[in-house]
């Protein structure tokens, strides 16, 4: 099957001097859900500033369903739907108008591109928004309108640029569940975002850029398989902590919170064996945080990475 | 297929472009139908009676012209200059830049739109004139022709503004302290054949002097260059800056990083 994406040996340098990208390679399948993370400045936004033309590369090759952009741009550009990470709309046009334009620039004709709206705009909850200008939107709303934007001219390929930053958690569940249906519909999906958990959720593949360079590139199964420790919390009866926990490493944090590190090799039962032998009721249980968020943290530096200049991200 | 697309992404920034100047009308088009009324009150009425003919013509008619022109370059200059640096500075450009529209389209979209401010403004100030000035026409097919033309090179010239600006005083530097005394010295309030030799001279290397005589050609029928020069002089202006807007936007200044 034909790539959705493939990027070879990209680099950009910016002006200045600062290398954003060192040479990356990446190859996303069509109908993918790809999850794109790294730490602020590690280049992403960059990579994908420059699949949409809106960044020059210095060096590499960028071909979208086929079609390489340095020689077919515009039959490129037309398999792609984007939602950046920044509001990017004319702020004082009505939604309609906003969505019946871009649609236009893509070769849509107005009385479809209106019935396309309509359908993108109902299916987002912006529906009785429609003749608003822009700026009267709540943040939520406004990442919505970029959805239904990029979906306009109906691209086989979006790509969503931190798509939930800001977006309360029953909003960004909403858009979690209408992201998976377009992906579902066939539609490759790439996404980049800081909520861990998100990518976890969403996306089959990932691919991990730090400081330029991709340190992992692999499906998420197989990357989490990778996890040797996770660190659960036990919300204990309290005064009932216990001092240790044979075979298991163990750090009380109060009275009634005990944080138990526990290897792949061993069972999260054998923790309730050790708790019971010791009479200890256990109240409620929880991972100490996303799984693939510890990896990350391991991949990219413990998060020293994130200090990093930030000059493009 | 590409050039089905091609059009239907030209008349939709043409859309968006006039629908954005005709939303915000009373900054956009009642302030020269304003200025113009004064003009003609104080240069026409009060001052233009004691000057006398010009020309061959009463001072009113013989400024009639100039006026309409100025206000053709002025709108024209600064409707693409706002417009392109308002989508800058919003990043809605963006929008266009992302899509397959190529950048021919881009550049013809937002010209049509001074173009069709600048002559629409013309239109309004044409008729506010008339309740001062009789006013005639020698040939109407110059006049079309010299206001299309003349905001056109304008349209082009507010376009390579916007794409250099990086602020919005960068986009009244350019009106107020080149556009502004060029207008005033190119031939709207007084013939150059007036001038001494030397500032005749001087006169001839603004270009704003061919458009407001071939303008005046049109109207009256007598100009201080000859036609010919009048338009080749256009003609040149509007090859050279689309050429240079085009070369900036394929470079993405100003737009890509």
């Amino acid at each position: 099957m034909q790539s959705a994406l493939k990027i070879s040996g990209l680099k950009k340098t910016y002006k200045g001097g600062f290398q954003a990208l060192k040479g990356i390679d990446l190859t996303v399948k069509q109908g993918d859900f790809f999850a794109l993370l790294g730490p602020n400045g590690a280049g992403k936004s960059t990579t994908i500033g420059i699949i949409m033309s809106l960044v020059n590369k210095t060096a590499g090759k960028v071909v979208v369903f086929g079609h390489d952009i340095d020689q077919e741009l515009e039959t490129a550009k037309s398999f792609i739907g984007v939602v950046p990470q920044e509001f990017n709309f004319n702020q004082f046009e009505s939604l309609m108008k906003i969505l019946v334009n871009q649609a236009g620039y893509y070769g849509v004709e107005r009385k479809l591109a209106v019935q396309r709206a309509e359908k993108y705009l109902k299916q987002l909850n912006l529906w009785e928004k429609r003749n608003d200008s822009a700026r009267m939107l709540s943040g939520g709303m406004k990442r919505r309108l970029m959805i239904a934007r990029a979906l306009m001219h109906e691209p086989q390929m979006l790509i969503l640029d931190e798509p939930t930053a800001g977006v309360d958690i029953e909003l960004r569940r909403s858009m979690w569940e209408f992201l998976r249906e377009l992906n579902q519909q066939g539609i490759t999906i790439i996404l980049t975002t800081h909520y861990l958990e998100e990518a976890e959720m969403l996306c089959r593949n990932i691919a991990i850029i730090d400081s330029g360079i991709i340190v992992e590139n692999t499906n998420m199964k197989s990357l989490l398989a990778k996890l040797d420790v996770e660190t659960f919390v036990f919300d204990l009866k309290p005064n009932s902590v216990p001092t240790a926990l044979a075979d298991f490493s163990s750090r009380v944090i109060d009275d009634h919170t005990l944080e138990v590190d526990v290897k792949k090799r061993q069972t999260i039962n054998a923790v309730f064996s050790e708790l019971n032998k010791q009479g200890i009721e256990v109240l409620s249980m929880r991972n100490k945080s996303n799984r693939l968020e510890e990896l990350f943290v391991g991949l990219v530096g413990s998060g020293q990475a994130s200090s990093k200049s930030a000059v493009k991200e | 297929m590409a050039s089905s697309r091609n059009i239907i992404a030209l008349k939709s920034i043409l859309h968006k472009e006039i629908h954005r100047f005709m939303r915000i009308w009373v900054q956009t088009l009642v302030p020269p139908a304003i200025t113009i009324s004064l003009y003609f009150v104080i240069f026409g009425s009060l001052i233009g009676s004691r000057i006398g003919e010009m020309g061959g013509f009463d001072y009113m008619s013989f400024i009639v012209p100039g006026l309409i022109m100025m206000t053709v370059i002025t709108n024209s200059y600064s409707n693409v200059a706002s417009s392109f640096f308002s989508a800058k500075w919003q990043r809605n450009v963006e929008e266009m830049l992302v899509a397959p529209v190529p950048n021919w389209v881009i550049v013809a979209g937002y010209v049509g739109g001074g173009m069709a401010r600048g002559m629409l403004v013309g239109g309004i100030v044409t008729f506010v004139s008339m309740f001062f000035v009789d006013i005639q026409i020698h040939n109407i097919w110059v006049i079309i022709t010299t206001v299309a033309l003349t905001s056109a090179t304008f349209a082009l010239g507010g376009l390579i503004n916007a794409i250099f600006a990086g602020s919005f005083d960068d986009i009244s530097i350019i009106p107020t302290f080149i556009l502004t005394p060029l207008t005033y010295l190119g031939g709207v309030f007084y013939s150059i054949s007036l001038l001494p030799d030397f500032w005749q001279g001087i006169s001839q290397i603004n270009p704003i002097v061919y458009m407001v005589s071939a303008f005046r050609y049109g109207f009256l029928g007598i100009s201080d260059v000859s036609l010919a020069l009048s338009f080749s002089v256009l003609g040149v202006f509007i090859v050279s800056l689309y050429t240079v807007a085009m070369v900036l936007i394929t470079k993405g200044i100003g737009l890509r990083s």
